[in-house]
């Protein structure tokens, strides 16, 4: 991989119908490249759904995949993002078991310092609920391992284009 | 109205007028359809029946509707049943996925209540002709069979063709519903190719008439556009010579005199030489594989590349950087750029550069080998294309013979010459002419076949005689996979790992066996008789050519090599 690599978002518009999916991922596999994430859910017409895929890749590599996926018959729309163009969220739930030495306050005030919100609790575990972009979660999974994760399940980072980009001066 | 009854009716109404295929449990209903019309007991649309030709092995009915699509210009159709039928076909839609080849193929299906229940011979036929078609449907309901035919169409012939899969359960064909045959599909972000931007026609047009040294690089779109014409106008117009890939052999008359022949593996030594010679290449309709341009580093490094294609994805793809690109029609892009250049280039001279491009026409050197009692492949080739008239339809199998073919069988006249030249499928040949004797029963249609290939739809024969298609089969038998053994002489130090074939089968009598006409010839003089005796023959002949199993194809382009670095002996 050549020295552009980076994450790289697609952001596609398609049919809401079986097989969908398996086209796209199917041509992104068969150019070797791994999916680091992927979300898909409704779009806001119906019928058509909305799927986000993340992988790290070069550009010129990236540029043919996504011809490659515009090709496809059941793609509305394709559009490259990356984090610099487009607001990108992602949303984990993360379920802990504080036991000795960790205890639920030092749980708690983790889950306070990322804003994140405990959306379920029982004696021996609570589940916590974070979004925000892909760094974020990453930062707060990485500090949760100190403090008795059990459990982690992602979303996938969802994007849209930002409509106003203040170019960033050097 | 039944699904069954649908899928026929929706054929006929595309005008469908041979499909190719093998029956089984999974497409009864299809096939009893069928008997229906073909005895008249179902009141056809219009009068036009539909033939059925009974292939004896799906590869092959998926090449023989891929044959068929190449010589007539329209849609092949192929049918198979579920499970073995359907996976048996994959590998004639991947080799006209490779080529781009409109070809659709129909299969049965379980009936949709068993469909994920590994139900007998139940495949995931839609999953598996993903990666090798351009669509696959499965409808679920009667009234949606109309649909899907009539989109399967749609999509397979326009923009690039592609091959296009309808995989129908056993149920849905045999339920029964009204129906509507829609005249249009519509599909939202596709449709047929745009006319050629105006403004980058203008852009090329400036680069082209600014060039001293310009060469034209035709691939397989222009012959899939039909674009020949255009294409020779185009070149007389501007005084430029024109090569080929493999694919787009014969896209151009090779008897031009400014044709060069074609470049890559096994192009011209010369030719490939000139190709970093030229200041501005225009490429139409071929994806520059690596099999056209070696190593793409060192495949024109200081020439203006202007690419033309179909699809979009092609563009930047194999070659990273034209300096221009065009996302169109081969036909309408070269007739937009004769309006755009017209003007420019009268009165225009290129005697230098069409002096040194011509000395380039010269003969590939040949091994002839030195050996007696044997023909060589490369003179029997081209001593063929001697005995054939030039309109003469020849396809070839994959190997040496092949690539003798690509260099010393001239091909003269459009849609001649069709070879699997993308996946390189061994097997294609045979079953392909049968198809392209359908589509053209007024012309001979020669199959140049190595041993090795010729085994693998051998069976074809039994369809040729019982369907009354005769072809000529022209076998380069060196009792070897000469290819493979030619790749173990040269890199792999003379170690010859399983291409020994031996003298089994006899030909001859293989050939006799299926009623067909089996010779063998040994001489120029006797291959002549036996051709011409072929071409006026109401059965299938198979010509057994003994050579020599040392001969190799040369001069060759080393795998992973630069253009300019050529084996020649």
């Amino acid at each position: 991989m050549s020295q552009d690599a980076q994450l790289r978002i697609i952001s596609a518009l398609v049919e809401h119908k079986p097989g969908v999916l398996y086209r796209i991922s199917n041509l992104i596999r068969r150019k070797s490249f791994n999916i680091e994430s992927i979300a898909v859910g409704p779009a806001e017409i119906p019928g058509l759904a909305r799927m986000t895929f993340t992988m790290f890749s070069d550009y010129s590599r990236f540029d043919q995949v996504m011809k490659n996926i515009d090709n496809l018959i059941d793609i509305r729309s394709v559009e490259p993002l990356e984090e610099g163009n487009a607001t990108v969220r992602e949303l984990a739930l993360v379920k802990f078991s504080p036991g000795p030495p960790v205890t639920r306050l030092e749980v708690m005030s983790l889950i306070e310092t990322f804003r994140a919100n405990i959306v379920d609790l029982s004696p021996e575990t609570l589940t916590v609920e974070i979004s925000g972009d892909s760094d974020k979660i990453n930062a707060f999974i990485e500090l949760a391992r100190n403090f008795g994760v059990k459990k982690v399940a992602r979303t996938g980072a969802v994007a849209l284009a930002r409509e106003m980009t203040i170019k960033r001066s050097i | 109205m039944s699904g069954a009854q649908a899928v026929v009716e929706a054929l006929q109404r595309e005008g469908v007028e041979a499909v190719f295929g093998h029956p089984g449990g999974a497409n009864m209903p299809i096939y009893d359809a069928l008997y229906d019309l073909q005895s008249f007991r179902y009141t056809p649309l219009n009068e036009k029946s539909i033939r059925h030709i009974l292939a004896r092995h799906e590869q092959s009915a998926a090449h023989m509707a891929d044959g068929y699509a190449r010589a007539s210009g329209k849609v092949g159709v192929c049918m198979a049943t579920s499970g073995p039928g359907a996976t048996n076909l994959m590998t004639g839609l991947a080799t006209a996925y490779m080529d781009s080849s409109p070809v659709v193929a129909i299969t049965g299906q379980v009936p949709s209540f068993m469909i994920g229940t590994d139900a007998f011979q139940e495949t995931d036929v839609v999953g598996m002709a993903t990666s090798v078609t351009k669509y696959a449907f499965q409808p679920l309901r009667v009234r949606d069979v109309p649909y899907s035919i009539k989109a399967a169409f749609y999509l397979a012939t326009t923009r690039r063709p592609q091959p296009v899969l309808v995989d129908i359960p056993k149920d849905v064909q045999q339920a029964e519903d009204d129906v509507d045959f829609p005249e249009y599909v519509h599909f939202p972000n596709y449709g047929p190719l745009p006319d050629p931007d105006p403004m980058v026609v203008k852009t090329i047009g400036r680069a082209i008439l600014g060039a001293q040294r310009p060469v034209i690089l035709a691939g397989g779109g222009v012959k899939m556009a039909n674009a020949y014409r255009e294409l020779q106008a185009f070149a007389e117009l501007l005084v430029a010579p024109v090569v080929t890939s493999f694919m787009g052999k014969g896209a151009f008359p090779e008897n031009h005199p400014l044709s060069l022949g074609c470049m890559g593996m096994h192009g011209s030594e010369r030719t490939n030489k000139l190709i970093p010679e030229c200041d501005v290449l225009l490429v139409v309709g071929s994806r520059l594989s690596d099999r056209t341009t070696g190593k793409i580093e060192k495949f024109a490094p200081s020439t203006k590349v202007i690419h033309i294609d179909a699809d979009k994805a092609e563009i930047g793809k194999n070659y990273r950087l034209p300096v221009v690109s065009l996302v169109a029609d081969a036909k309408k892009a070269l007739q937009a750029l004769i309006r755009e250049v017209e003007a420019g280039m009268m009165g225009r001279q290129r005697d230098a550069w069409i002096k040194r491009a011509q000395e380039v026409v010269v003969m590939a050197k040949t091994e002839l080998d030195g050996n007696g009692s044997y023909l060589s492949g490369a003179e029997t080739i081209r001593m063929l294309r001697r005995f054939l008239p030039h309109k003469a339809i020849v396809t070839t199998e994959v190997g040496q013979h092949q690539m003798w073919c690509e260099q010393h069988f001239q091909v003269i006249e459009p849609r001649t010459f069709f070879s699997s030249g993308g996946l390189g499928t061994m097997g294609f040949g045979f079953p392909a002419a049968l198809g392209a004797k359908i589509a053209r029963p007024d012309v001979p249609v020669f199959d140049v076949a190595g041993d090795g290939s010729f085994l693998m739809t051998e069976n074809s024969l039994a369809t040729s005689i019982e369907e009354q298609i005769p072809v000529t089969v022209v076998i380069l038998n060196n009792r070897m996979l000469g290819m493979v053994a030619q790749w173990q002489r040269f890199f792999y130090n003379r170690r010859y790992s399983a291409v020994h074939l031996g003298r089994s089968p006899d030909f001859v009598k293989l050939a006799e066996s299926y009623g067909a006409e089996g010779v063998r010839v040994n001489t120029i003089p006797e291959l002549e008789t036996a051709v011409n005796r072929a071409i006026r023959s109401p059965v299938t002949t198979v010509i057994d050519v003994p050579i020599s199993p040392e001969e190799n194809v040369l001069p060759m382009l080393p795998p992973g090599a630069g253009i300019k670095e050529m084996v020649v002996g």
